[in-house]
């Protein structure tokens, strides 16, 4: 299979045995996964699967509780860093539903973001006419309005626009692992061919996307090299892109039935 | 009330002083105002009473009433402060028009005013009233009424000095005018009692900025008056920053009246002061006159800030908005109160309201109580008052891309408090303001909550 074939990437993600609760009601039931730089990975299950779960508790969201379980992070213990330690450190989060920060222009935040990721690697902050120039760049890549960035971050965007931000922010800050929570959902299909391409066009061998989707359609143009099923906390099946199509064909119940049957 | 009557001794024995001082010298009207409002003040008292009084429901004037603050009998001001002094406490620009008072006294040699004959005037209120200008005459005390306010009456009493602006029908004032109300501290317990007075003529154009500041860590009193006057087309931009000591006791009473087509727009910034009551009051009394108050006040510790902002659209075709927003840490304390009348008149209304507050700690409290009144069919009117603090998920949307909670809240509490400083037209004042506020956010300690 696909994901057998030797990526000759460095191992960038390693979970394993991840189980999380929110509010005492566990949700991840022992996740096992591993991501290597220069790979996509798919994570697609049903509502409730616990597949933003498993997005935010990598992430660090402070009110998903890891009861067991380990996630290493380069080799090293990433659970126990702050959510800020883990982005700077080249984790991204891309949100399913982005926060508006009213009154705060997006590329001061940009900017901010950007300062607080190369103080932690020991830079200087960029420059305003380095950031400027490398903004402008990436707002050209990723097809972005360029009225937005001088807007307040997520206020009064649409929902295409707020998707299209967090690629944007994703563009900025390089982040080696990029998690992709739902990004898919609720666009149209010029919006979604858009973020798919800003996508293809980050992807390289020195990172990795996991893309968190309920739907196939998003990897009808981002090409998976992993595709898992994650069902009731637990990834129940590995394999190939044709996994994706084989679920959008039969749906999740085949497997659910598979895997109650020991299949 | 035999125990209030005590307490006003202090003030009585001020007020006979003022009189022997000046009566001989002052001219007859101006005598009579005193003991007119002085015995209206004698009749009202400090409204320490609050069962029953809506303006006063929220905010405690009981430590200010028993502190017995005086009045320091000198005629000239301090004479040791330098411009170094103010421009530690206040925003100062050369090219402004300055007019200082020290424990509200005028302070010439501070101050560079303009008395251009029949031109725009920038004077102090105690050289205006000795040259006999008739339009003082006309106008002082016509707008801020004492009837039924204690502090306008006692202000009003001690009346001395203070500033008055006077810009003549078509004119352009070419420089903004910066009235810097500073307490020195060196005379304890001090009460001061600054009186301002605009009249904007007809089409005519002025800035003008009221400053309250201090140059001590003290407890005193500061109870101002401005009247603003606003003839047919006039445009006044209006500041006034409240940077008292945070011992100190300040009430602002302003009362502007508006004539046909005329603008005013005016932004209020609030950050010292113990105890502090701003009370605004607008008439927009002919058609087109429209007024647009914007506010900040940051609080922290035990402070306490009360705005109370009316607006009297008596004639229609008028338009008023207010935006006001407050930061409140610690254990303090903001109250936010106020009408927007619409008379029965007053049809094709436009108003807006809007006060909003973040608190940052558990134990800030804001009573935010804004509330229309409608006798006209034919308006447009919307007001509204939220509370909240900092959000969670907004805090880990930052985090996620970087931010420590510290920058993270940061970011938040100035793109918050950005709002209203960006209103500021004038430059200088906007950094100004931008770089005091940025300097006061708290850091440690702040909490969040959920939507």
């Amino acid at each position: 299979m696909a994901q057998d074939v030797e990526s000759g990437g460095q191992t960038l993600l390693e979970v394993r045995g991840l189980r999380a609760s929110v509010e005492g009601l566990e949700i991840l039931k022992g996740v096992d996964l591993t991501v290597k730089t220069g790979e996509v990975h798919a994570i697609m299950g049903p509502n409730g699967s616990g597949k933003s779960t498993l997005a935010n508790v990598i992430a660090g969201k402070p009110e998903y509780q890891v009861t067991s379980g380990q996630v290493l992070y380069q080799g090293a213990d990433l659970l126990s860093m702050q959510p800020e330690i883990r982005a700077r450190l080249g984790i991204f989060l891309a949100f399913q539903y982005p926060v508006e920060l009213p009154g705060v222009r997006a590329w001061q935040f940009l900017k901010a973001a950007v300062d607080a990721q190369r103080e932690h690697a020991g830079e200087e902050e960029i420059s305003a006419r380095a950031f400027d120039r490398m903004l402008k760049e990436k707002v050209e890549l990723v097809e972005i309005d360029p009225e937005l960035v001088k807007r307040a971050v997520n206020e009064g965007f649409s929902g295409g626009e707020k998707k299209r931000n967090e690629i944007l922010q994703m563009a900025v800050l390089q982040p080696k692992l990029a998690i992709l929570d739902e990004t898919d959902s609720g666009l149209d299909i010029d919006a979604l061919r858009i973020v798919a391409d800003g996508v293809n066009k980050l992807r390289n061998s020195s990172n990795a996307i996991v893309l968190v989707t309920h739907y196939q359609r998003i990897l009808n143009y981002i090409t998976p090299d992993q595709v898992h099923v994650l069902i009731d906390g637990r990834i129940v099946r590995s394999g190939g892109p044709e996994l994706a199509h084989e679920l959008e064909e039969r749906g999740y119940d085949w497997i659910k039935e598979a895997v109650d049957a020991g299949v | 009330m035999t125990q209030t009557s005590v307490k006003l001794e202090t003030y009585r024995t001020g007020f006979d002083a003022l009189l022997q001082e000046t009566e001989a010298t002052d001219p007859q009207w101006l005598t009579d105002l005193r003991r007119e409002a002085w015995s209206r003040f004698n009749k009202l008292g400090f409204p320490t009473a609050r069962r029953g009084n809506e303006k006063w429901k929220y905010t405690s004037v009981r430590p200010l009433a028993a502190a017995n603050f005086d009045s320091p009998l000198v005629i000239n001001p301090p004479e040791n402060i330098n411009t170094a002094d103010l421009r530690r406490v206040a925003p100062w620009n050369d090219a402004w028009t300055n007019l200082v008072f020290l424990d509200g006294h005028f302070a010439g040699y501070l101050s560079n005013p303009q008395n251009g004959a029949g031109q725009i005037m920038v004077t102090n209120l105690a050289d205006a009233i000795a040259s006999g200008n008739p339009d003082v005459q006309r106008q002082l005390a016509k707008h801020a009424n004492t009837d039924d306010d204690g502090f306008t009456a006692l202000n009003t009493a001690f009346l001395r000095d203070g500033a008055f602006i006077n810009v003549p029908a078509g004119h352009i004032a070419a420089t903004p005018v910066h009235l810097i109300f500073a307490t020195t501290g060196q005379f304890e317990h001090a009460a001061s009692y600054p009186r301002t007075l605009l009249l904007a003529g007809a089409n005519s154009r002025v800035t003008v900025l009221e400053s309250y500041v201090s140059l001590a860590q003290a407890p005193y009193f500061t109870n101002a008056v401005t009247e603003i006057v606003l003839e047919d087309g006039a445009q006044v931009e209006h500041y006034r920053l409240l940077l008292e000591s945070a011992d100190a006791f300040h009430v602002g009473t302003s009362r502007v009246h508006q004539s046909k087509d005329s603008t005013i727009s005016s932004a209020s910034f609030a950050k010292g002061a113990a105890m502090a009551r701003q009370d605004v009051q607008i008439i927009l009394d002919a058609p087109g006159a429209s007024c647009s108050l914007n506010g900040l006040y940051m609080t922290t510790g035990e402070q306490h800030i009360d705005n109370l902002i009316n607006i009297d659209h008596a004639k229609p075709y008028t338009k008023s908005r207010l935006f006001y927003k407050g930061i409140l840490d610690g254990k303090s304390k903001a109250v936010f109160g106020g009408t927007v009348l619409v008379r029965k008149d007053a049809q094709k209304t436009d108003a807006q309201q809007t006060d909003k507050n973040l608190l940052l700690s558990r134990q800030a409290e804001v009573d935010s109580k804004p509330s229309l009144l409608i006798y006209a069919d034919d308006v447009q009117c919307a007001h509204g008052a939220t509370a909240g603090h900092l959000d969670k998920d907004t805090l880990f949307y930052m985090q996620s891309r970087g931010l420590d909670r510290e920058s993270a809240s940061r970011i938040l509490i100035h793109a918050f408090a950005s709002q209203i400083i960006d209103t500021v037209e004038l430059e200088p004042l906007r950094d100004y303001l931008d770089d005091l506020f940025l300097a006061a956010i708290p850091t440690a300690s702040l909490e969040f909550g959920s939507r």
